[in-house]
C-alpha cells in the first residue's frame, strides 16, 4: 500500500470511532490528539530546526491561562477570548524567541528551561489571578456555530478537525521553500548564512509558529478539561512533549503523531496501574535515549526497508 | 530596618546556598559541556538524605558530609554508567540527566512522602548573634560563611592544584588537553562527582531555611541554570557573583512582590541577552 491509501485508512478509522468505541476510548483518542498537535509544533523546532525546546508547555499553558481568566475575570464569549489568547500567546513566543533564539544548542534549551519554569512559578504563586494550586475550574467550551461541543463525540470531531488542519499546515510549512530553509539552517547554518540566508531570522520565524501551534494545543487542552492547573506550565508536561517527539523519530511527520499516541497511552494506562507516572517518563526517556536514540518511526522504516529488501 | 537587615542577610544566606548549587552546574557544564539537569534533583536528594541521616546522628555538620558524600558516589555511577555511553551526543545526554531527575524526585516522593519535612537548626546557632542593636539570625551567618568557605576552596583547587589545572585545561581546550595526556574522562568522573557533592551537600545546609518538600528540584533548578548564564559557563567567580545577585533579587522579590517574584527573574536573563549573552565572566557563549 502506499502512502495515500494508509492515510485513508487511518482517517475512515479516526472518523469511524465514535460509532465502534466507547465514550472513554473517544475521550482518549481527543487527548491523544491534542498531544499530537503539541508534540508536531515541538517537532517543528527540534526535528526541522535543530533547536531543542524544553519550555514548549508554556505556550500551552499560558494560552489556557489566558482563555480561561478571560473568561472567568472579564466574561467575554469564546469566538473573541480564543483569538485574543491566540494572539496573546504568539506574541509572547515572539519576545521568548528572541531572548532563547541569542544562544544556540544547549544555551537555547536552558534558556527556554529557565523562560518557563518562570511561567510556571508565577502560575503557583500569583494566587489571586491563577487560585495556585487549586487551579481554575468552571471554565466551559465553546459551540462554534451554535454545535454545543460538550458531549464526548462532539468534542472529539472537533478535536480532530482542528488536529488535521494544524498537521496539514505544518506539513505545507515544512515542504514549503521556508522549511527547506529551516532545514538548512539545522544542518549547515554557517553555510546557509553564506548563501545570505538570515538564520537568526528563520529560527524566529519558525519558533514564533511552534509557539502559536502550542497555543493551539493549549486551547484544546483548556476546552476539554474545562480546568487549568499550574502543572500544564512544568518541566513535565515540556517533557512529556519532548518525549513524545524523540520516542516517535524527530524531523519526520509521522513521528510526533505516533509519539503523542504512545506517551498518552502509556500515561492513561499505566497511570490506572500504578501512579507513578513521572517514575515512569523518566526511565522511559532513558531507555528511549540509548536504545533508540533515532527515535520508533526512523527504527522501523529502516526495519521495514531491511524486512523487504531480503524478502525480494 | 529591621526588615532591610533580615532581608539583606537571607539574601545572602539564599546566595551562599545557590552558589553551592551552581558552581558545581557551572563547572560540569564547562568542563563536559553539559547542562546536568539532575542538579536540583540532587540538591533536593541531599536535603531528604540529610532528613533520614539525622535520625541517626543528630550533627547537622556531618549529615551534610554524609549526604554530601552520598549524593556524589551517586552521581559519579551516573556519569561512569550512563552518560558515558552517550559521548559524544550532547542532547542525548542531556536529555538522560531530565529523566534521572524525574526519577529521582518520584522516588524522593515515594520514599519521604509528600509533605515538607522540616530540619532542625542546630543547637548553638539558634539563638540569633546580637550587635549593634540588630538580631543576626546564626544560622544564616554560618551558611554565608560556609559558602565563602567553599568558594575559597574551589578556587584554590581550581587554581593552585595540579588537578584545577588539569581541569582547566580541559575546560578551555579539551582536544589539546587530551592529546597532552590529560586523562580528561576520569576529571569528568572527578568534576561531576564534586558538583553533585555540593549540590547534595548544599540541599541539606539549605534544610534548616527552606525545608525538604517535593517540588524543591523544580524550584532550584530554574535558579542554577539563570545564575550560570548570568555568571557565564563554567566560571567560579560567575557562579559566586550569580549566586548572590540572584539570592537578592529573588529574597526581595518574595518579600516585596510575593505574587510576582518569578517575574523579576525575567530581568537577569533579558540583561544578560541584551548585553552580555556570554554572561557576566563567561570566556564562551552557552
Amino acid at each position: 500500500m502506499n502512502r495515500a491509501a494508509w492515510l485513508a485508512v487511518l482517517g475512515a478509522a479516526l472518523v469511524a470511532l465514535p460509532w465502534v468505541a466507547g465514550e472513554f476510548y473517544v475521550n482518549l483518542t481527543s487527548q491523544i490528539l491534542i498531544a499530537t498537535v503539541f508534540a508536531a509544533s515541538i517537532n517543528l523546532l527540534l526535528g526541522y530546526g535543530g533547536l531543542p525546546t524544553l519550555g514548549h508547555a508554556a505556550y500551552v499553558g499560558v494560552a489556557a491561562y489566558v482563555s480561561a481568566l478571560l473568561y472567568l475575570k472579564l466574561g467575554l464569549a469564546h469566538w473573541l477570548s480564543a483569538p485574543i489568547a491566540l494572539i496573546g500567546t504568539t506574541l509572547m513566543a515572539c519576545a521568548f524567541g528572541w531572548i532563547a533564539l541569542r544562544a544556540t544548542g544547549l544555551g537555547f534549551l536552558m534558556l527556554t528551561l529557565a523562560l518557563s519554569q518562570v511561567l510556571w512559578g508565577t502560575a503557583y504563586r500569583w494566587v489571586s489571578m491563577t487560585d495556585g494550586d487549586n487551579g481554575l475550574r468552571g471554565l466551559t467550551r465553546p459551540s462554534p456555530f451554535g454545535i454545543s461541543l460538550d458531549g464526548a463525540t462532539a468534542f472529539y470531531y472537533f478535536a480532530l478537525a482542528v488536529t488535521v488542519a494544524s498537521i496539514w499546515l505544518m506539513a505545507k510549512f515544512v515542504a514549503s521553500p521556508f522549511g527547506a530553509a529551516l532545514q538548512g539552517t539545522r544542518d549547515q547554518p554557517r553555510r546557509m548564512s553564506a548563501l545570505g540566508h538570515n538564520v537568526g531570522l528563520i529560527r524566529w520565524l519558525a519558533f514564533v509558529y511552534s509557539g502559536f501551534w502550542g497555543a493551539v494545543a493549549g486551547l484544546l487542552f483548556v476546552y476539554y478539561h474545562k480546568y487549568i492547573h499550574p502543572i500544564s506550565l512544568s518541566l513535565t508536561n515540556s517533557a512529556e512533549g519532548l518525549l513524545a517527539v524523540i520516542a516517535g523519530g524527530p524531523g519526520t511527520l509521522a513521528g510526533p503523531i505516533v509519539g503523542a499516541t504512545i506517551v498518552m497511552l502509556l500515561k492513561n494506562y499505566v497511570s490506572t496501574y500504578i501512579e507513578r507516572w513521572n517514575m515512569l517518563l523518566g526511565f522511559v526517556f532513558v531507555l528511549i535515549i540509548v536504545f533508540m536514540p533515532a527515535g520508533l518511526v526512523p527504527g522501523v522504516r529502516r526495519w521495514w526497508a531491511v524486512w523487504r529488501a531480503r524478502r525480494t | 530596618m529591621q526588615f532591610w537587615v533580615i532581608q539583606t542577610l537571607n539574601s545572602l544566606a539564599l546566595g551562599g546556598l545557590l552558589f553551592l548549587l551552581s558552581s558545581g552546574f557551572s563547572l560540569i557544564f564547562g568542563l563536559m559541556r553539559i547542562a546536568n539537569l539532575t542538579h536540583g534533583a540532587l540538591f533536593m536528594l541531599g536535603a531528604y538524605l540529610g532528613v533520614s541521616i539525622l535520625r541517626f546522628v543528630p550533627n547537622l555538620w556531618i549529615a551534610a558530609l554524609l549526604g554530601g558524600l552520598a549524593v556524589a558516589v551517586f552521581g559519579g555511577l551516573l556519569e561512569r554508567f550512563l552518560l558515558r555511553k552517550l559521548a559524544g551526543n550532547v542532547l542525548g545526554q542531556v536529555l538522560v540527566t531530565l529523566g534521572i531527575a524525574f526519577i529521582i524526585a518520584d522516588a524522593c516522593l515515594v520514599i519521604w512522602g509528600g509533605d515538607p519535612i522540616p530540619v532542625p537548626t542546630p543547637q548553638a546557632l539558634q539563638q540569633p548573634l546580637r550587635l549593634w542593636g540588630f538580631a543576626f539570625p546564626s544560622y544564616r551567618l554560618a551558611v554565608v560563611g560556609i559558602a565563602v568557605a567553599a568558594a575559597i576552596g574551589l578556587y584554590l583547587l581550581m587554581e593552585r592544584t595540579r588537578l584545577g589545572a588539569m581541569i582547566r585545561a580541559g575546560v578551555d581546550d579539551m582536544q589539546m588537553a587530551r592529546a597532552v595526556g590529560i586523562p580528561v574522562s576520569k576529571l569528568f568522573t572527578i568534576v561531576f562527582c564534586l558538583g553533585a557533592a555540593l549540590a547534595g551537600a548544599g540541599g541539606i545546609l539549605g534544610g534548616p531555611m527552606l525545608s525538604a518538600y517535593p517540588g524543591l528540584d523544580a524550584d532550584m533548578l530554574p535558579l542554577a541554570l539563570i545564575i550560570v548564564m548570568l555568571g557565564g559557563v563554567g566560571s567560579l567567580i560567575g557562579a559566586f557573583v550569580g549566586s548572590f545577585i540572584i539570592g537578592f533579587i529573588y529574597t526581595f522579590g518574595v518579600a516585596l512582590l510575593p505574587d510576582l517574584a518569578y517575574v523579576i527573574l525575567f530581568l537577569p536573563m533579558i540583561f544578560v541577552i541584551a548585553f552580555r549573552p556570554r554572561g557576566l565572566f563567561g570566556r564562551f557563549a552557552a
